[in-house]
């Protein structure tokens, strides 16, 4: 059995690539509903990356303890039960201690579930990887999908209400005095979609290899 | 004009490859295409069509066509600034008023949109195309007067960029620009592009000096509120006299630039026809469901209001955009007719469905496309085989 050192350079390898080269939502193009989804404000994207994190880490580290008791048959299953398992705590600790927020989330976290990139790591990484690559991997994707997610709430909030973190930005600079209105088509969901377009665009102008054909 | 000819031959070197003003060679190019016809020709061999009507040629008649539209525009707008605060004013100062008005818009709509393309056309390495010049001209005639100019700016910028330049720009677009823009500042701005007070110049900042009881309410706004009573008369909505949109009022100037796009092949009868005639379909059906008075409103008198007619002839027309099988051509004007009409009607949120149907039908004309080239195939297979 080797042994890597912790921070091996394959190891920091998993972790950074999904930041750009490998983002699980402007190259995989998985998750794309929750982006459209909590992006209207930073708050909600922010609580969305934290909880999607931790349902991914543990999930993809207990997924790959048991990688090799898990019957092939079953494979499914058996994620979709650890997957479930996490979301419910993370569920309920958002609830107790995060009442507002969860609220404004709804339905979104306990979609996080079918959130395809979670069953789409634990599928293509925590099934064939060690626990420690496998928590790396976890972090690295859901932060990149974060990273996404705080890019387009940023410009949607700002844009569409004027405000970040419910802070007045607009209203503090003067903006609204000489004329400034809010964007309503920044509330709406397409725009999120537009801006994710944007930025896959602006990825592949500086990375011209991840362009398919 | 000689000495245009002798004085672009002399720049000229200083824009082609290796010149010192190499950077502008998509805006010198633009400027020569444009004064003159291009010195490219298809070679001798293989079986040219060879016509002087090339691009540049269709787009200066769509702008010839839009002219009326403008011109009367111009004055509307003029009229019912005055006719708001109580003012007297003889023709010419009425229309002057709307020119001072509109050139604003018109100047705006140029700068930003051809700023982008020559960018585009810049980093590309190709021509700037002329497709923009007709968009440009659209954008103004289908706005409210009162519309800030900087909304408008980032309206073009974005439907520049996204609705044309991502997909390769002109002759590449799913959706028309112009009611891109118009799209973009509808859902962003609502404030600015309904309601009653916007079609009329000034009258959002200084409410207060109206003359008493004056509504600047649209046609199509009153008819959606069930005021049918209010309607103005049938001669002022042909002629135009009525608020709304720069360019979208006059029947009568839109049926003058119709004639001349007939006339010199530039647009589809077709689809003009079949617009009108699924809208008056629509208009008949719902007079037979009738529950309120705004769908007892006579189906024809539909067709005289809000933007009807003009997206008709200007929009629904635009050949990048529309259907090109001849089939596929009256299935599309028809739906976008059916549509703009239900969507007006029965929708409260989107008191005008023109702009909305003639996008949707526009995401759709691909598909009809496919259907009507695949039908032909499978109908002349059929006759292929019965034959042997």
């Amino acid at each position: 059995m080797s042994s890597d050192p912790l921070f091996s350079s394959k190891n920091l390898k998993v972790l950074t690539s999904p930041l750009n080269e490998d983002n699980p939502i402007t190259v995989q193009v998985l998750g794309i509903c929750s982006a459209l989804a909590i992006t209207a404000k930073l708050e909600p994207a922010i609580v969305m990356t934290f909880s999607v994190l931790a349902v991914l880490s543990v999930s993809n580290v207990v997924i790959s303890l048991l990688r090799s008791y898990i019957p092939p048959r079953i494979r499914i299953i058996v994620q979709l039960t650890v997957i479930a398992a996490m979301v419910i705590l993370v569920d309920q600790v958002l609830k107790a201690f995060a009442y507002e927020v969860s609220k404004q989330l709804s339905v979104y976290v306990g979609l996080i579930i079918t959130n395809c990139i979670i069953m789409g790591r634990l599928e293509a990484f925590a099934m064939t990887n060690k626990p420690w690559p496998a928590f790396l991997d976890g972090v690295g994707n859901a932060a990149g999908y974060g990273i996404i997610l705080v890019i387009v709430a940023f410009f949607r909030e700002l844009l569409g209400a004027g405000t970040l973190f419910g802070y007045p930005v607009i209203e503090k600079i003067g903006l609204y005095n000489i004329g400034y209105e809010n964007n309503g088509l920044m509330i709406l969901p397409p725009m999120a979609l537009m801006l994710v377009g944007i930025i896959i665009w602006i990825q592949r102008k500086r990375k011209p290899e991840l362009i398919e054909d | 004009m000689k000495f245009l000819r002798n004085f672009i031959d002399k720049i000229k070197p200083g824009f082609q490859e290796g010149g010192k003003l190499y950077m502008f060679h998509s805006f010198f190019d633009a400027i020569e295409t444009f004064l003159y016809v291009p010195d490219t020709v298809t070679g001798p061999r293989g079986a040219h069509i060879r016509d002087a009507m090339d691009m540049k040629r269709t787009m200066m008649m769509v702008i010839i066509a839009l002219v009326p539209s403008l011109l009367f525009g111009m004055w509307n707008v003029g009229h019912w600034h005055f006719l708001a605060f109580g003012e007297d004013a003889d023709f010419w100062q009425t229309f002057w008023f709307g020119f001072l008005k509109v050139l604003p818009i018109i100047v705006v709509s140029y700068v930003v949109g051809l700023g982008i393309e020559i960018i585009f056309a810049q980093s590309r390495k190709h021509e700037v195309n002329e497709g923009y010049f007709v968009t440009g001209f659209l954008i103004p005639l289908i706005v409210p007067v009162d519309t800030p100019l900087w909304m408008l700016a980032i309206a073009i910028a974005f439907a520049v960029v996204l609705g044309k330049e991502v997909f390769g720009g002109t002759g590449m677009n799913i959706l028309n620009p112009a009611l891109t823009v118009r799209a973009f500042l509808f859902f962003a701005y609502p404030g600015w592009m309904s309601g009653d007070s916007v079609w009329i110049e000034g009258m959002t900042k200084n409410a207060g000096m109206l003359v008493d009881g004056f509504s600047g309410a649209t046609p199509l706004a009153e008819a959606a509120a069930g005021n049918v009573a209010n309607l103005p008369s049938i001669m002022d909505m042909l002629i135009g006299i009525v608020p709304g949109s720069i360019g979208e009022t006059s029947v009568i100037a839109i049926f003058a630039g119709a004639i001349i796009l007939l006339w010199t092949g530039v647009g589809s009868w077709k689809i003009m026809l079949s617009m009108f005639a699924g809208g008056l379909l629509m208009g008949l059906t719902l007079n037979l469901f009738a529950v309120n008075p705004y769908m007892e409103l006579p189906a024809w008198e539909h067709l005289l209001l809000g933007g009807f007619a003009f997206g008709a002839v200007f929009m629904a027309t635009d050949p990048v955009t529309a259907t090109q099988t001849e089939k596929g051509k009256w299935i599309y004007g028809f739906l976008t007719g059916l549509l703009a009409i239900l969507i007006r009607v029965l929708n409260p949120a989107y008191p005008e469905g023109v702009m909305l149907a003639i996008l949707f039908m526009n995401v759709f004309a691909p598909l009809i496309d496919h259907y009507v080239v695949e039908a032909n195939i499978k109908k002349r297979l059929k006759r292929a085989q019965t034959k042997g």
